[in-house]
């Protein structure tokens, strides 16, 4: 389980441009950094998250490296149909969650 | 209008005036005010401040049943927005039946030890700092309220010792930076008050939550003096100091900091 705060707005009008935005908890270790034992601590970062809204994509990205811990996501979708936003976060050592957000719209 | 009206509305008067004069007589800056808009934004939105994700963790762990007694900090002290508002405003103190002041950090070990039997937990263990931000959290906005004693008080005199004592190689003491060069800039960064508003804190350079402890060591080394051991008893003493400086301002708890 990971931590996650959404900010996304519950209703909206149709055809209007929303943004969404998205934290989650995470380490995002570079695998270049050496640990208290001298060895590398291997790399665990979020390497890709994407956003559908009923089904469909509205935004993807893919995270390296150089992205800093606990990653925020700010990004734009138009309103067309209620429906669900699933936000989606996969990366190293077979991390993946998902989390939900319901959006109406009149 | 009645002389009794007269007299009341003269009253509210000066009453408004008095108030407005208190908040605008605050001479003493948050590190709040020091930081950029940006910063200051990302501070005061719940779902952008990353310590809100540590708040979240806190409220889960609050929760959650841990020990030989297999009891949660919500089966003795019930839901955290009652029982632990105004309650970080007032640490560190002295737990009943004990001699010498420990901070939020060590009244949750306390708890751990003596009521959950589980193990203590490590300093900037990262669960122990979302407990302690989940705690502070509840006091967001009220005023720095420390208490005072004899024992208290002796603790506190030997922070202010500490505070105005130089150390290090540099041969700096905290009063010469945070009180005389206050403001000004060190390496192009401004120096603040060092008014402890919002720990633990979550500073872009760590890239996690980290404590008052944590931040004194940063100071410590910077002004190249030994930093004492995690547990040394000169950190509560210090902070206690700090906390009096800062009486009256609001806490901030979880504060972004660059």
């Amino acid at each position: 389980m990971s931590n996650i705060l959404v900010n996304a707005p519950k209703t909206a009008k149709r055809g209007e441009v929303v943004e969404i935005k998205a934290l989650i908890m995470h380490p995002m270790e570079t695998g270049f950094r050496p640990g208290p034992n001298g060895r590398i601590i291997p790399r665990n970062i979020i390497e890709r998250f994407t956003a559908t809204w009923n089904g469909a994509e509205i935004f993807a990205m893919e995270m390296s490296p150089a992205i800093a811990a606990n990653p925020f996501v700010s990004f734009f979708a138009r309103a067309n149909e209620s429906g669900t936003v699933v936000l989606r976060w996969t990366g190293d050592e077979g991390f993946a969650v998902e989390e939900r957000v319901a959006i109406a719209v009149e | 209008m009645s002389a009794r009206t007269l007299c009341l509305g003269l009253m509210l008067v000066f009453a408004a005036s008095y108030a407005m004069a208190q908040v605008g007589g605050e001479k003493r800056r948050s590190g709040y005010q020091d930081m950029g808009e940006a910063l200051q934004k990302m501070q005061d939105d719940d779902t952008a401040n990353p310590g809100m994700l540590f708040v979240q963790l806190g409220g889960q762990l609050w929760a959650k049943p841990a020990g030989a007694e297999n009891k949660s900090c919500a089966d003795c002290h019930g839901a955290a927005a009652n029982s632990m508002k105004g309650v970080a405003t007032r640490y560190p103190a002295i737990p009943q039946g004990a001699d010498r002041p420990v901070d939020l950090e060590g009244r949750i070990n306390l708890c751990r030890t003596e009521h959950q039997k589980a193990d203590r937990l490590p300093p900037e263990n990262r669960d122990l700092l979302a407990l302690e931000a989940y705690v502070a959290h509840q006091s967001r906005g009220m005023p720095i309220a420390p208490p005072y004693g004899p024992v208290l008080d002796a603790f506190r005199a030997q922070g202010e010792g500490i505070y105005r004592r130089r150390q290090g190689q540099l041969n700096l003491s905290c009063a010469i930076c945070h009180d005389d060069n206050a403001g000004k800039k060190l390496a192009g960064i401004a120096i603040p008050e060092a008014h402890p508003t919002g720990y633990p804190i979550y500073r872009l350079e760590w890239q996690a939550l980290g404590s008052l402890k944590r931040r004194l060591r940063n100071c410590l080394v910077g002004i190249r003096a030994e930093a004492w051991p995690l547990d040394a008893p000169e950190y509560v003493a210090l902070e206690l100091y700090l906390m009096e400086r800062a009486k009256g301002l609001p806490l901030e708890t979880p504060a972004v900091r660059p």
